[in-house]
């Protein structure tokens, strides 16, 4: 199967480091993606309380990135385990393609599953690890001895660790073990790739790196991809799409510029940034903090009592008239100029504002709003 | 893990080191004490053993072993012993496999009477199974009709050992299994490995040590219980007598040389036993139960 691909690779090595082979790795590795949908899953674990999921239904295109974003208990890891197989729903359907995978056992689904702690095979080496999912299958489909041993020294270069097939994952840092990790999801040729958290257990500058790298490993291989996380940053930093869960269902489902710029609710706004927010009243074409108008309504925004969200980014020091008025808790120099914390008026939580002067902790500012956002009062 | 880190006891921050410490004379003091008391009760008895065995000197200690009944019990406690010792080993391994992998109910009830024979003095043991087997017990009639003989037989003291000692696998195992939890065999399943794979390539392979070492505490118990088969066995010389039912025997009958000498041959088992656990602990600390992360 990769005969010609090794001897090329060998011999550009010098001039041209790596790209030869990851070109040729990608061809091999890059399949006809799979589409994924999910049809009103329910999940309910024992106990009364609400449902880890309630009615979830989405679709993921082929060869398409996507992170299930949420907080912790938001049903985002069960949803990834029911896609798997690990776990089986009350209700609803799983479909790989068009076809009905819900009663699949997860043997056969042919997914490829990362686990937040890695989930190595301790007794076996990395090469064995790698290998373990083309051994187990079934006699008539399992690869000849050399076979496997190509197979698994190309997916060792794809995820740039050539020398390590022989150690034990205990002799391997956390970043260095995920990546195996991946490789061994990655030998079984899945339909579609499935990870749970997979920079959750690493270091802030690791995790920054296997971001950049999952990503070229996505375009590489082109393979259906769904990733769990809780970091806002990360599912807006990798992900074609963004699918946010709150308390088992999903709130909005776009693109990482759609769920910033156009958030469907007000756990979407304050879930994706930074957001202070203001108990408002919209009346008269205007919206009102306390009585006094502070910016002008959008057309089809509610009317009557409504949550006011503001982003940081959009509040400039200012005077006149809708400035919200606030106090300044900290001013504080960073590497990008000066910011002041300040908690607004009727606010719960403060801000952090760009400013230009030097504020001591009490002033009185008055900020100008460039630009808002209103969700209706619950 | 395993492989790489070599066990250290960590290095305590001096202060705290310094504000634990007992003065000099109180820590001598405790220390003695302890030597004492290990030395009087462990050392000592030891010792006597193979004392009073070799009191006679080596040609009658080694006599001892050529006398058949002395034989027939080595055989019968060895018998008892590689049957006993592969039937637990399966029960442990399902036990422990279904306790600390699946959630089902009566999980705890199922943990409590593992448990049982720990609790339970092996003279009960034992004659529960007279009051069940027994010529005037439950089974008893029926298996005289058909010529069964399990009481006052082999069968019986095989029962009795494999009740006794069927706590020692399943406890070794079911903390560490516990504490691996399941992720690894999710991996595996999710790789297209059947059930049977699972087990043999994942979970058996996860647990190898502690299970050896479950084998070893527990053969050391299927070779040394006295209680619950002396109840059973009904003491017929080179019939049904183990080695430390005929020890007692022997000592009875004031044949002390011959007695001790069967009595050393249970403490050099106990020893070897002893040496492969301190070395199971020393080379694969971590992958046992309960002693740090892996």
């Amino acid at each position: 199967m990769t005969a010609g691909f090794a001897p090329t690779a060998l011999s550009l090595r010098r001039e041209a480091p790596a790209r030869p082979v990851e070109a040729a790795s990608a061809e091999r590795l890059r399949q006809a993606g799979t589409s994924v949908r999910v049809d009103g899953i329910v999940k309910r674990y024992g106990g009364p309380g609400p449902a880890a999921l309630e009615g979830v239904s989405l679709a993921i295109e082929p060869g398409e990135l996507l992170a299930l974003l949420g907080p912790s208990g938001s049903g985002k890891t069960t949803l990834l385990r029911v896609i798997a197989g690990l776990e089986i729903p009350d209700g609803g359907k799983v479909f790989f393609g068009s076809q009905d995978t819900t009663d699949l056992p997860v043997q056969r689904r042919g997914v490829g599953f990362v686990f937040q702690h890695y989930a190595l095979f301790r007794h076996l080496t990395v090469f064995e690890n790698i290998a373990y999912g083309l051994r187990s299958r079934p006699r008539a489909h399992r690869p000849k001895e050399d076979e496997i041993r190509r197979r698994v020294e190309r997916l060792l270069e794809l995820v740039q660790l050539p020398d390590l097939a022989k150690r034990y994952p205990g002799q391997l840092s956390g970043g260095q073990r995920q990546r195996v990790a991946l490789a061994r999801a990655l030998a079984v040729e899945p339909s579609v790739l499935l990870l749970d958290e997979p920079f959750g257990a690493l270091d802030a500058q690791v995790r920054k790196d296997l971001r950049r790298w999952l990503r070229e490993i996505h375009r590489e291989t082109g393979q259906t991809t769904i990733f769990v996380t809780h970091d806002q940053d990360e599912a807006l930093e990798l992900a074609d799409r963004i699918a946010i869960l709150n308390k088992g269902r999903i709130e909005q489902v776009g693109a990482p510029h759609e769920v910033q710029d156009h958030p469907a609710s007000r756990f979407v706004m304050s879930f994706v940034g930074e957001t202070a927010r203001l108990t408002a009243e919209v009346a008269g074409g205007e919206v009102r903090v306390a009585g006094r108008p502070v910016i002008a309504a959008e057309p089809g925004w509610p009317q009557g009592a409504v949550d006011l969200c503001l982003r940081p980014w959009d509040l400039t020091v200012g005077q006149g008239p809708g400035t919200l008025p606030g106090t300044v808790r900290e001013w504080r120099r960073t590497g990008r100029g000066t910011v002041a914390e300040i908690l607004l008026d009727g606010a719960e939580a403060p801000v952090e504002v760009k400013v230009t002067d030097v504020y001591e902790p009490g002033d009185r500012v008055a900020l100008a709003v460039g630009a808002a956002r209103v969700f209706p009062r619950n | 893990m395993s492989e790489t880190t070599v066990p250290s006891i960590r290095p305590e921050p001096r202060g705290l080191h310094a504000a634990l410490t007992e003065p000099r004379p109180v820590r001598i003091g405790l220390t003695l004490l302890a030597v004492a008391f290990l030395g009087l009760f462990l050392l000592l008895p030891l010792a006597v053993v193979f004392v009073e065995a070799l009191s006679k000197g080596l040609s009658s200690y080694l006599a001892t072993f050529a006398e058949p009944d002395a034989l027939a019990a080595i055989r019968l406690t060895l018998l008892v012993a590689v049957i006993a010792v592969p039937l637990n080993v399966v029960f442990g391994l399902c036990a422990s496999w279904a306790i600390a992998k699946f959630d089902f109910r009566g999980r705890n009830l199922l943990i409590t009477l593992i448990d049982l024979p720990f609790s339970v003095s092996p003279v009960v043991a034992g004659l529960i199974y007279v009051l069940i087997f027994g010529a005037q017990g439950l089974f008893g009639p029926f298996l005289q009709r058909h010529g069964i003989e399990i009481i006052f037989a082999v069968p019986g003291i095989v029962l009795a050992t494999v009740f006794v000692t069927f706590p020692f696998v399943a406890r070794e195992l079911i903390p560490l299994m516990q504490d691996q939890g399941t992720t690894d065999e999710e991996a595996a399943l999710t790789l297209g490995a059947s059930p049977w794979r699972v087990f043999r390539t994942v979970t058996l392979p996860n647990v190898r040590w502690a299970l050896l070492y479950g084998v070893l505490l527990c053969n050391a118990r299927a070779m040394g219980e006295f209680g619950a088969v002396s109840v059973v066995s009904g003491r017929i010389r080179g019939l049904t007598n183990t080695m430390p039912l005929h020890v007692e025997i022997l000592y009875n009958e004031y044949n002390y040389v011959a007695a001790f000498g069967i009595a050393s041959l249970l403490a050099l088992l106990a020893l070897v036993t002893l040496a492969g656990k301190s070395f199971l602990e020393w080379r694969h600390a971590d992958a046992l139960a309960g002693r740090g992360a892996h």
